[in-house]
């Protein structure tokens, strides 16, 4: 394995400028100007290995996309180093940009009115391939994506799922060799986003391919991401497996009960969070799992006992709402 | 880079670019042919401004005992039929795309690419125009058949024609761009263009050929580009120049050609850093 990424010490600020609402103070921002600077990202370091799939995980605003547009080369940092295949990213080396792809999610960069084919034959061009080459990987990204129907329509005429896909597409052509990829799942179902989640799978590992991803969709980072970074306020606050980020934040388990007689008071074994007829879901603290196990087993008539983590997406947000324990 | 440096590699990477050229005319001929109908409204401006100039001058020139600065109506009427052609096949509209695309993010897939943007934009300008020439040459048999133009063209005037109008077109391409940059420094380009095409309009020779102009304000467009991508290679088809004045323009032509390029490629990498540090 290889480093294709290395951070260190990463920043960006940006000098906003600071203008109190009415005409008093733009007449004011005239003559004296307030700026303060926002941090968006704070040195944050990691190195990612050929082939790794990495997912970003922070709220609105934490820092994730700016991270993503500096490795990317779309921003100037403010402070710190990155190499990316062993290039400075934002000098954006026609060799570098050749090997790299990004895909924003709400963003697109096929041309509206024509077929989507001929944006792809455009990217064929830019990106250098022989004709033998594009087929090929065309033929690849047609059968994967099924975009077979979708080829010779033009792009305003398709729904958001469609567009995405052969969003994803034209951004692969050239098998890109990192993918970096900015909420790929927005705004689409839930079966468009499973579709799309299984083809970033197929294609890492297909080809090998390095990629970093952010998302809000706690979904597509547990299927695709053995590695998680989780970034807060700019800050890095998790880079290593998603079940030790689980471990290492979640205080409760989850008990999920089947009992034979409904109707029981179960608050006194811990929180009750649902119960509907015979089924219960209890939270109780991670380190008292074991007793009130063991309790519940005695006094109660059991069916079925099920232990497990609370879900991620509550995990997660916990963290982010109780800032870094 | 876009001001050639004559290696081996630097060669070889102008004819990789150029490779792209066949399939970009091809797109943007497709996405033009889209607009083919908004595109000849947006013509019609283009035809009535010289139309309108023509009927003034021909005024003019019949209120004077039938000539004026050495143009009779039917003169006037082969100038402003020519340059309605030229200024169609030379004008741009980068500098009010810029603006939008800045502030849309455009930008940030265009730095992702790799190949210079200018040459997308070159390609999809051409193909505007051979989609409206659809519009300009019908436009053009009417005027024809309303003001009689004379037309006195020789071979070689011709053949010159078309050097100095493909110059013409570079230059104003190149400098209109180089102009268009504006738009990463400040969000206020309206101003900056207004300001180019009240200054392109007068020394430009739409509003009247130079030779009409104040001797100082013909002087001063004499070594402006402007005019060298409109009235100049109209005045080199109506064989109205000297050999030496044509030489002389096709001097200046390269002399602004190779300026632009220059300042575009020196600007373009500061100008994306500008655009990279504020983000989109």
């Amino acid at each position: 394995m290889s480093t294709v990424i290395e951070i260190d010490r990463l920043s960006k600020s940006y000098v906003v400028p600071v203008r109190g609402a009415g005409v008093r103070a733009s007449i004011v921002s005239l003559v004296k100007r307030k700026t303060r600077t926002v941090e968006a990202v704070k040195e944050i370091s990691l190195s990612v290995e050929a082939g790794e799939v990495v997912g970003f995980l922070g709220p609105n605003g934490a820092g994730k996309t700016t991270t993503l547009k500096m490795l990317s080369g779309l921003l100037h940092p403010t402070g710190g180093t990155a190499s990316v295949l062993g290039f400075e990213p934002w000098k954006r080396n026609n060799d570098f940009l050749r090997q790299i792809t990004l895909v924003m999610g709400q963003r697109n960069q096929l041309i509206w009115d024509i077929p989507v084919i001929d944006s792809f034959d455009r990217n064929r061009v830019i990106y250098r391939l022989t004709r033998e080459e594009y087929r090929e990987r065309l033929d690849e990204l047609v059968e994967l994506l099924e975009l077979g129907e979708l080829l010779s329509k033009p792009v305003r005429n398709l729904s958001l799922g469609e567009r995405m896909k052969c969003e994803v597409a034209a951004a692969l052509l050239h098998h890109p060799r990192i993918l970096f990829l900015d909420e790929p799942t927005l705004g689409l179902d839930v079966s468009m986003q499973r579709r799309l989640r299984t083809f970033v799978e197929q294609y890492n590992k297909r080809t090998g391919a390095t990629v970093l991803l952010t998302s809000h969709y706690m979904a597509d980072v547990e299927a695709l991401c053995p590695r998680v970074v989780v970034i807060h306020h700019g800050e890095l606050l998790f880079d290593g497996k998603l079940a030790d980020l689980v471990r290492k934040f979640s205080a409760q388990k989850t008990l999920v009960l089947e009992l034979e007689e409904s109707q029981e008071d179960l608050s006194r074994f811990g929180q009750v969070v649902s119960q509907e007829g015979s089924r219960a879901t209890l939270r109780v603290p991670k380190q008292d799992t074991a007793e009130v196990t063991a309790r519940i087993l005695r006094e109660l008539k059991v069916q079925d006992l099920n232990v497990a983590d609370p879900p991620i997406d509550e995990i997660i947000d916990q963290v982010f709402s109780r800032g870094m324990a | 880079m876009l001001v050639p440096t004559f290696t081996w590699g630097a060669v070889m990477h102008w004819l990789r670019t150029l490779q792209a050229y066949p399939a970009f005319l091809r797109i943007s001929l497709l996405s033009n042919l889209q607009y083919r109908a908004s595109g000849a409204i947006w013509m019609i401006g283009s035809i009535l401004e010289p139309v309108v100039y023509l009927t003034v001058w021909s005024t003019v020139a019949r209120s004077q005992g039938g000539s004026v600065g050495g143009y009779t109506p039917e003169e006037f009427a082969a100038y402003y039929m020519t340059l309605l052609l030229v200024n169609h096949l030379t004008f741009t509209w980068v500098m009010h795309e810029f603006q939008y695309r800045v502030q849309y993010g455009h930008f940030s897939f265009a730095l992702l690419r790799p190949i210079h943007p200018i040459h997308e934009d070159i390609a999809l300008n051409l193909s505007f125009k051979a989609v409206q020439l659809a519009v300009i040459l019908p436009a053009l048999i009417l005027l024809g058949l309303a003001f009689h133009p004379r037309f006195d063209l020789d071979p070689l005037s011709v053949a010159l024609f078309l050097p100095a109008l493909a110059m013409g077109f570079l230059l104003r391409f190149l400098f209109e761009w180089t102009l268009a940059m504006a738009a990463f420094w400040t969000t206020r380009v309206t101003a900056i263009n207004q300001s180019y095409f009240s200054v392109q309009m007068l020394l430009s020779g739409r509003v009247a050929p130079i030779s009409l102009l104040p001797s100082w304000v013909a002087a001063a467009a004499g070594f402006l580009p402007f005019y060298y991508a409109s009235g100049f290679p109209v005045e080199v088809a109506l064989g109205r120049l000297s050999t030496d004045q044509v030489l002389r323009g096709f001097g200046i032509q390269l002399v602004w050609i190779t300026v632009a390029a220059a300042v575009i490629s020196l600007v373009w990498r500061r100008s994306a850093r500008k655009f990279t540090a504020v983000g989109s």
